[in-house]
């Protein structure tokens, strides 16, 4: 099995860290992973904004570099939920349709793939898990309050697998976060209001750290944490359940 | 209800300026949502009920020709007098015309978000008819001369401090009194006497069903009953696609409506009209209003099926920190932001953009409208329709040309992170909106691709 890496662009530029976290725990379970270097953007802030028909060059590009592999693995459920939902090309149509069928985010693939049962992981810190909406809600990495279904989740399962991690509870345990692509800035006041909203819920439960599946929820969290001069720092969940902290 | 160029970034700006203010509200639709889970909770059928809607109601949307004439003829066997309105000029001269044919021009009005849509108030006072609105959080609303900021709650917005000014200003209340129960009681003298004294009554329609020609008003307050029973003149306004084709489809509807709305389990009162008692007389104005255009698009279809529960608007965290009011509408909120384009899109091209596409939305609405999908598929149709900011569009052309090419895309990168870290001035300012509240992320030395290459020259 080979899989392909995919790094958001946003990733790939501010957050390598989270990317070589990804890279290293997928080999250390003994995986076969490629990072395609041409590799740029999925098109979501594009096509999230209205202009889907601009991203035939991004989606022929994510063709290019990923059509071989067995699988496509990211750390960004937000990402992998446009490709899976939105990769189109009318000259590559079934290569589009085999991507959007294997593209996998990370927690997913270490629990449906991988089948991940035991990490050798230790983080002994108390920490907020931010669930990111694409990836719950979208690729339904984790139950949603609004259901009325059995509860499950991928992250917190894959956590819990993490020696000296405390994990904190919240009172809104899935809400949006507002970093939401170019709504950051185009609705500044409610995203910054969102964003501060909830970064005290994590403050309020005693979190050292707030982590994601997503480091765009984490990057716009991070913002508002360092405004405010917090401790409190961000990680991205590949870098905790790769993480030898003892 | 527009507000003239404002849109709801600039609306929900001047909102946040009250960061307390916001938190309230926030809490206090947010206590809501709560209840709205506690109650769909206590049903383990609740999937099951929602996905029963759904198919109801996508019966309904296919067969809607045929529900209408069946629900016509049934209600004028019954007695009821049916109007047709193409749009909401014709359903407020229907109103007015109806009116005048029985010499009246005082009115009371239970809630109904159709008459708000079609602006029916303004209408009527401008042929000098009052008209006073008997739910108590309209009234509210009326007396400050403000639309509704909630379907379901219309004074959400207002804090009982300022419900008892309004009250001493205009119902002679003990100043600076702000208790709810003598507030209500107040509110309960100041509509008994139009009750009484008026001769016509408007109510809204939750449901109506084709197979008996019958209609159900839901309230919690009697006041559609207290109005209809105590006039002469019933005047029911719905939108089409209100309808319901069998008696028995209310078993699934009403356990749902109220728990998405409230938390309650129904609400206190849901009341069937069938037809006029002796004496009194009985129209319904069934008005499209471009729901037959919505029907004709295939992607926004099936917001039709929206039974105007307000779920979505108390889950959503952008309503609940922008307020009813920033989506200058008639309906707020989600749903709002789906239906308010299909009617003028220029106007409301900014709506499906207050969303961050969390999906919640879509998750609470018990006719499962898949509503951040559409909000998506909005954006994209405004976008093609020329409704963007040219500005944006430039941006994202830019976008666009670095992001399909590898070798621009890495050169852009490096030079984004050298000027973070060399001269952040020119990014930390007050022309990055990022910035104004938040820190920019620390550019790090090398991105992961020039690590990759550095540490996997083998590969």
């Amino acid at each position: 099995m080979t899989v392909g890496l995919f790094i958001p662009c946003y990733i790939d530029q501010f957050y390598p860290n989270a990317a070589i976290a990804t890279l290293t725990l997928l080999k250390k379970l003994g995986v076969d992973v490629v990072y395609p270097t041409k590799q740029t953007c999925c098109g979501q802030p594009m096509a999230n904004s209205g202009f889907e028909h601009l991203t035939q060059g991004c989606n022929d590009l994510f063709i290019e570099n990923f059509s071989e592999f067995d699988y496509v693995v990211s750390p960004s459920g937000s990402c992998v939920l446009h490709i899976k939902d939105h990769l189109h090309a009318e000259k590559a149509e079934d290569k589009a349709l085999g991507i959007r069928k294997k593209i996998y985010e990370l927690t997913e693939f270490l629990t449906d793939v991988l089948k991940v049962e035991k990490l050798t992981a230790s983080f002994p810190h108390k920490v907020g898990v931010h669930q990111s909406c694409h990836g719950q809600r979208g690729l339904m990495l984790a139950q949603m309050t609004e259901l009325v279904e059995a509860p499950f989740s991928k992250p917190l399962h894959l956590l819990n697998m993490v020696q000296g991690l405390e994990l904190i509870d919240l009172k809104r345990p899935d809400e949006c976060c507002g970093f939401g692509g170019t709504f950051c800035v185009a609705e500044e006041a409610v995203s910054v209001k969102m964003g501060k909203d909830r970064v005290a819920d994590h403050l309020n439960g005693g979190a050292e750290y707030i982590t994601a599946a997503d480091m765009s929820c984490l990057m716009h969290m991070e913002g508002i944490l360092r405004r405010q001069n917090s401790n409190v720092k961000v990680i991205h969940i590949a870098e905790i359940l790769n993480a030898q902290e003892f | 209800m527009s507000t003239g160029a404002k849109d709801h970034a600039q609306l929900s700006d001047i909102f946040n300026k009250d960061e307390a203010r916001v938190d309230w509200h926030d809490e206090t639709l947010w206590f809501v949502r709560a209840k709205r889970d506690k109650a769909a909770h206590s049903l383990p059928e609740w999937e099951t009920l929602r996905e029963t809607a759904s198919q109801i109601k996508d019966n309904v949307l296919s067969n809607l020709h045929e529900y209408l004439l069946q629900f016509e003829a049934n209600a004028e066997k019954n007695g009821i007098k049916v109007h047709w309105a193409a749009n909401g000029e014709e359903h407020n001269k229907i109103v007015h015309s109806i009116l005048k044919e029985n010499g009246v021009n005082r009115i009371v009005k239970s809630k109904s978000m159709l008459t708000e849509e079609c602006h029916l108030n303004d209408y009527l006072h401008k042929n000098d008819i009052e008209v006073i609105d008997t739910d108590l959080g309209e009234r509210i609303v009326q007396l400050a001369e403000e639309p509704p900021s909630h379907i379901v709650l219309p004074c959400i917005h207002k804090k009982k401090e300022e419900i008892g000014e309004l009250f001493h200003k205009h119902l002679g209340t003990l100043e600076g009194a702000s208790d709810p129960v003598y507030l209500t009681a107040a509110a309960r003298d100041h509509l008994r006497e139009k009750f009484i004294t008026r001769k016509a009554a408007i109510t809204g329609v939750n449901f109506a069903v084709a197979e008996t020609g019958e209609f159900v008003v839901c309230t919690n307050e009697g006041n559609a009953d207290m109005g209809a029973h105590l006039a002469d003149v019933h005047i029911a306004c719905m939108g089409i696609e209100k309808l319901l084709p069998l008696r028995k489809h209310l078993s699934v509807f009403l356990r749902i409506l109220t728990r998405s709305a409230t938390g309650q389990p129904i609400t206190t009162y849901s009341s069937h009209f069938k037809k006029p008692r002796p004496g009194q007389t009985m129209h319904i104005v069934l008005v499209d209003n471009g729901r037959t255009t919505q029907l004709g698009r295939k992607d926004f279809r099936n917001s039709l099926k929206c039974i105007r529960c307000a779920a979505c608007m108390n889950t959503c965290p952008v309503y609940r920190r922008s307020g009813g009011h920033s989506y200058h509408t008639a309906i707020a909120g989600p749903i709002g932001s789906i239906l308010a384009p299909n009617l003028d899109m220029k106007n409301y091209a900014d709506l499906p953009f207050a969303s961050t596409l969390c999906g919640s939305c879509s998750n609470v609405c018990p006719v499962k409208i898949n509503i951040h999908e559409q909000l998506y598929k909005w954006r994209q149709v405004i976008v093609k329709e020329g409704y963007a900011d040219p500005k944006k569009a430039l941006a994202m052309k830019a976008m666009d040309f670095t992001l399909s090419n590898p070798t621009i895309y890495k050169f852009a990168g490096k030079a984004g992170r050298f000027v973070l870290k060399h001269a952040p001035f020119t990014v930390n300012n007050k022309l990055n909106l990022w910035y104004k509240h938040r820190e920019m992320p620390e550019p790090p030395k090398q991105s992961f691709g020039e690590w990759y290459k550095q540490n996997n020259k083998n590969d």
